[in-house]
C-alpha cells in the first residue's frame, strides 16, 4: 500500500473486483432463493429460470418503458412470481419429483423462446447497454435484509412449521400446517427473491444472454445451497461465496468450474447432507 | 403438404418416444428420475461418431457399439451415484439432486475435453437417398430411425413379458422388498435395467444425432425437456404411455411448426407438460402413481 | 353423553384389500375409547383415515356435528383432533421444547410480518408458547430434557413427548396409536397414570393398543375390529365375554374349546 491511502486502496480493489463483488452478492440471494424452497422440504430447479425472467422483465422495462429502476426492481420479482403459481399450482400437490421436473423444464423452454423471439429478447445475442443501476450498496443492503428476514420468521411458528415439513411433511400436516399454503408460499418468496437478483445482474452486469439462465446456472445455483448446508439461512449464502470466489483465486480451476459445482452435488448428497455449516438455527425463544 | 408433415411427426415422434422409453423404464422399475439419462443419450452419439471417424465404421456397426456402451456407462453411473442412497432408503429428491450433480459435471467435462462446438458424422455414413411414395418422401435416415424404434421396442416388450429377466425387473418394479424375499437378484436386476435404459438412450443419441446431425456435449440436456414432456404426458413410468406419447409430441410440433410457426413449436412440449400437471397428472392411461401429498 | 366424534360405514379400500370396511364408530365427549384387534384388523388404517392422513373410499365422519369426511388434517387439527404415531414420529432434529411448540401450530394468532419485524405481541406469545410448553413438559416429566435433541431422547421418553407435542394444540379428541408398545411394565403402569389426567382434562381419548390388560383397565368402551370389519362393540366386561371376539383372537378351534370348558 505504499503511498496509498486507505480510501485510493479500496477504489483500486472494488475497480478491479467489481464484477466478482456484484456477483457474491446477487449468487447470495440466488443462494437464498434456494434455501427457501429447500426449507419445506421440496426441490425447485428453476431458480435460474425465475432469475431470467426477472433479468429480461427488469431489462425490457428499462430499455423499452424507461421506467425507474425503483419500479422495475418490484415488477421484475413479481413476475417470476406469476409463472411460480402457473407452475406450483399443479405440481406441489404431488409428490416432490413433479416440482424438480417442471422447473427444470421451464429453464430449458425459456432459453429456446429467448432465442427464438428475436424482436424481444435479441435473440442469441441477448439485450445490452442495459444502464449499470444496481449500486453496490443496493445489492447488499437487499441480502442482508433477506437474511434477516429469514433469520426471523425461521424463529417463528412458520419457521417451526417450514423445519417440521421438512422432517415429515405428513406429521406436520397433523399439527396443523396448512401444507400447499406453505409450498406455495415458499415457492413464490423464491421466485420473487431469484426474480431480484436477475434484475439486479442485468442492471449490474449491462448485458444478459439467453444461456446465462439455463441448466448450468439452475444446477450451480443448488450447489451453492447443498455445500452450505440449509440449517440457518446464513449458510447457503457462505455456501455461494465459496463457490463463486474458489475460481477466482484458484484461476486454473475457472475451465472446471462447473465440474466442481456438480461433484460437491453429488458430494453433499452422498456424504455431507447437512452441508460444511450443519448449525441450525434454534425456534425457541 | 399434411400428410408429408404427418410422416415427419411420426418420425420425429419415434425418437421422442426411443429417449423417453429408458427415461421412464428407469423410474418405472427404480423409482429414480435418473437425470444422468440425457449423458447416456450424448455418450452414445459420441461413441458412434467416433467409430465412425476412427474406424471409418458404418451405421450398422457404429449404432450398436454406440447404443452398448452408453448402457454400460449407465451400469458404472447407477452403480456409483445411487447405490449408497437406495441401501439407505434416501427420498426421491436425493437421488435426483445426485444424478443432477453429476450430469452437469460429466457435459462440463466433455466440454472441457472436446469442447461444445457442434461435430458431424463423416459424409457417406449413411445413405442420403430418399423414396418417394406419391407426394410422400421419406429418407433413408428417417426410415432407420422408424425401424430401429419398432424393433428395439418390440425386443423391450418380450424381454419383459417373455423372459426370466423381464419377470425379475417385473417383481421389482412391484415391490423390492418383496422381490428380493423371493430370492432375486436385486443388485444384479438394477444394473440390468440400468444397462437396458443406457442402450435405449443410447441408440436415440446416435439417431437423433444422425436425424439432425448435429452433436455436441450438451446435446442430451437439451433433449431432457422433451424426455420430461413425454414422461410426464405419458404418465411416470409407464412405458406404453411414453410411446403414445412421444409420438403424439413429435406430430403436435411438426403441424405447429407447419401452421403456426417454428419458434412455437419449442413451446409446445412445456405447454402440453403444464397442461398436463393442471389437468391429468396421472398422465394419458391413468397408471402413473401421482402421489398425492 | 353427547357424540363427539361419528364415523359412519367407513370403508378403505387399497388394490384388493378392504382395510376397512363400513365400520360405524360413535366415542362419546369425555369419554376413553379403545379399538382393539388382531394384527391386520385395520385399526391403523382407521386412525389414518380420522386423521385425514388417508383419504376415505365411502362412509362420512363427523367431528361434534360437523362433516369432516374430506377435510384435510390440518383443518381437523384446528377443529381439536390431534394423535400419535405407532412408530414414533418426531422431528428429532428438533429440540423437545420445539418439537411442543410446533404442535401448538394452529393456536398461535402472530402473522408472519408480526414475527418478520419481531413486534412485542408476537414475542409475548412466543414467549407465552414456551412457558405452556414447559408446563406440558412438566405434565409428562419432561421439563429436564426441554432443550436436548428429540431424536436423542430414551424411547419412553419420545413417547412421553409425542404425547405432549399432541396435547400443545388444546386438542378435544387425542388418537393414541398402541401408546404402550414397546414398554416395560412400570412404564405401562406410568402410562396408564398419565391418559387417566389427560382424560380428567376433558379431553376424548380414543386408543388402538395390544396390551389387552392396559385397554380393559383404562377404556369406557372398546371396538373389536377383524379383518377390516366392526365385530363386537361395548364394555370392557362385555367385549370380554363376547365369543366372537375370542374367535377372533384364538381362532374358531380354541374359542369351542373354551366355551365347552366354560359350560356354555
Amino acid at each position: 500500500m505504499d503511498g496509498m491511502t486507505m480510501a485510493e486502496w479500496l477504489d483500486d480493489f472494488l475497480f478491479t473486483y467489481e464484477t466478482l463483488i456484484h456477483a457474491l452478492g446477487v449468487h447470495g440471494l440466488l443462494a437464498l432463493s434456494m434455501y427457501c424452497v429447500m426449507a419445506v422440504g421440496q426441490l425447485s430447479l428453476g431458480q435460474a429460470a425465475f432469475m431470467g425472467i426477472g433479468a429480461y422483465t427488469g431489462a425490457l422495462l428499462t430499455l423499452n418503458l424507461g421506467l425507474p429502476f425503483w419500479l422495475v426492481l418490484p415488477l421484475s420479482a413479481l413476475a417470476p412470481a406469476v409463472v411460480a403459481l402457473v407452475i406450483g399450482g399443479p405440481t406441489l400437490r404431488l409428490s416432490g419429483v413433479y416440482l424438480a421436473i417442471s422447473t427444470i423444464a421451464l429453464g430449458e423452454v425459456l432459453r429456446v423462446l429467448y432465442i427464438n423471439a428475436e424482436w424481444l429478447t435479441g435473440g442469441a445475442l441477448g439485450l445490452s447497454g442495459i444502464p449499470r443501476k444496481a449500486d453496490l450498496w443496493l445489492i447488499y443492503l437487499l441480502l442482508f435484509l433477506a437474511v434477516l428476514g429469514f433469520w426471523a420468521v425461521g424463529r417463528s411458528k412458520i419457521g417451526r412449521a417450514m423445519e417440521a415439513m421438512r422432517e415429515d411433511e405428513a406429521v406436520a400436516g397433523v399439527m396443523g400446517v396448512n401444507l400447499p399454503v406453505y409450498k406455495m408460499g415458499a415457492l413464490v418468496v423464491s421466485a420473487m427473491l431469484a426474480g431480484l437478483a436477475g434484475c439486479l445482474t442485468a442492471h449490474s452486469n449491462s448485458f444478459i444472454g439467453p444461456n446465462e439462465f439455463g441448466f448450468e446456472m439452475a444446477v450451480t445455483i443448488l450447489s451453492f445451497a447443498l455445500l452450505g448446508g440449509i440449517g440457518t439461512p446464513i449458510a447457503p449464502v457462505i455456501g455461494a461465496l465459496v463457490l463463486t470466489s474458489l475460481p477466482e483465486i484458484l484461476r486454473p480451476l475457472q475451465d472446471f468450474r462447473l465440474v466442481i459445482n456438480g461433484l460437491i452435488i453429488v458430494v453433499a448428497v452422498l456424504f455431507l447432507p447437512r452441508g460444511v455449516i450443519p448449525f441450525r438455527l434454534r425456534r425457541a425463544p | 403438404m399434411l400428410s408429408q408433415q404427418l410422416v415427419n411427426g411420426l418420425v420425429l415422434g419415434s425418437t421422442y418416444a426411443l429417449f423417453a422409453l429408458g427415461f421412464t423404464l428407469i423410474f418405472g422399475v427404480l423409482r429414480v428420475i435418473n437425470l444422468t439419462y440425457g449423458f447416456y443419450f450424448t455418450i452414445g452419439a459420441f461413441v458412434a461418431l467416433t467409430v465412425a471417424r476412427e474406424f471409418g465404421a458404418n451405421i450398422w456397426v457404429a449404432l450398436p457399439v454406440g447404443a452398448l456402451s452408453a448402457g454400460v456407462v449407465a451400469v458404472v453411473a447407477d452403480w456409483v451415484l445411487l447405490t449408497r442412497l437406495r441401501r439407505a432408503k434416501a427420498g426421491e429428491l436425493s437421488s435426483l439432486m445426485v444424478t443432477l450433480g453429476a450430469v452437469l459435471a460429466l457435459y462440463s467435462l466433455m466440454a472441457v475435453f472436446i469442447g461444445t462446438d457442434i461435430q458431424r458424422f463423416p459424409f457417406g455414413f449413411v445413405d442420403n437417398t430418399a423414396i418417394e411414395f406419391g407426394s410422400i418422401r421419406i429418407s433413408l435416415v428417417q426410415m432407420l430411425i422408424v425401424g430401429t424404434t419398432f424393433v428395439l421396442v418390440a425386443v423391450l416388450f418380450l424381454l419383459l413379458q417373455r423372459t426370466k429377466l423381464g419377470l425379475m425387473i417385473r417383481a421389482l418394479a412391484e415391490n423390492e422388498d418383496a422381490a428380493r424375499l423371493m430370492g432375486i437378484n436385486v443388485g444384479l436386476t438394477v444394473a440390468a435395467v440400468s444397462f437396458l435404459s443406457g442402450t435405449l438412450g443410447g441408440a436415440a443419441g446416435v439417431l437423433i444425432g444422425l436425424n439432425f446431425n448435429a452433436i455436441q456435449p450438451f446435446m442430451g440436456e437439451h433433449m431432457m425437456l422433451r424426455g420430461f414432456a413425454v414422461i410426464i404426458i405419458g404418465g411416470l413410468g409407464d412405458i406404453r404411455g411414453a410411446l403414445i406419447a412421444g409420438v403424439l409430441l413429435g406430430v403436435l410440433e411438426v403441424l405447429t411448426a407447419g401452421y403456426i410457426s417454428s419458434n412455437a413449436k419449442e413451446a409446445v412440449a412445456f405447454t402440453i407438460l403444464v397442461l398436463t400437471l393442471w389437468f391429468r397428472p396421472v398422465g394419458l392411461f391413468g397408471r402413473a402413481q401421482a402421489k398425492r401429498a | 353423553m353427547t357424540t363427539l366424534l361419528s364415523a359412519s360405514r367407513l370403508t378403505k379400500q387399497f388394490t384388493g384389500l378392504l382395510a376397512v370396511n363400513e365400520v360405524d364408530v360413535e366415542v362419546s365427549a369425555g369419554s376413553v375409547h379403545g379399538i382393539i384387534g388382531p394384527n391386520g384388523a385395520g385399526k391403523t388404517t382407521l386412525f389414518n383415515l380420522i386423521s385425514g392422513l388417508l383419504p376415505l373410499t365411502s362412509g362420512t365422519l363427523t367431528l361434534d356435528g360437523r362433516d369432516v369426511t374430506s377435510a384435510p388434517p390440518y383443518q381437523r387439527t384446528r377443529l381439536g383432533v390431534a394423535r400419535t404415531f405407532q412408530n414414533i414420529r418426531m422431528f428429532s432434529d428438533m429440540t423437545v421444547v420445539e418439537n411442543v411448540m410446533t404442535g401448538m401450530h394452529t393456536r398461535l394468532k402472530s402473522s408472519g410480518v408480526a414475527s418478520l419485524l419481531r413486534l412485542p405481541g408476537f414475542r409475548r406469545e412466543e414467549r407465552a408458547a414456551r412457558d405452556k410448553a414447559m408446563e406440558l413438559l412438566a405434565f409428562v416429566s419432561l421439563a429436564d430434557k426441554a432443550r436436548v435433541r428429540s431424536g436423542d431422547l430414551s424411547y419412553g421418553d419420545q413417547r412421553r413427548l409425542e404425547i405432549a407435542r399432541a396435547l400443545a394444540g388444546d386438542p378435544r379428541l387425542l388418537l393414541l396409536d398402541e401408546p404402550a408398545a414397546g414398554m416395560n411394565p412400570t412404564e405401562t403402569r406410568d402410562l396408564g397414570t398419565l391418559l387417566r389426567q389427560v382424560a380428567k382434562r376433558d379431553i376424548t381419548l380414543l386408543l388402538v393398543e395390544h396390551n389387552m390388560g392396559f385397554v380393559m383397565d383404562l377404556c369406557d368402551r372398546i371396538t373389536v375390529l377383524n379383518f377390516g370389519r366392526k365385530i363386537a362393540e361395548g364394555g370392557p366386561r362385555e367385549v370380554r365375554d363376547n365369543p366372537a371376539v375370542i374367535e377372533a383372537y384364538l381362532g374358531t378351534k380354541v374359542a369351542a374349546r373354551l366355551a365347552k370348558a366354560h359350560g356354555a
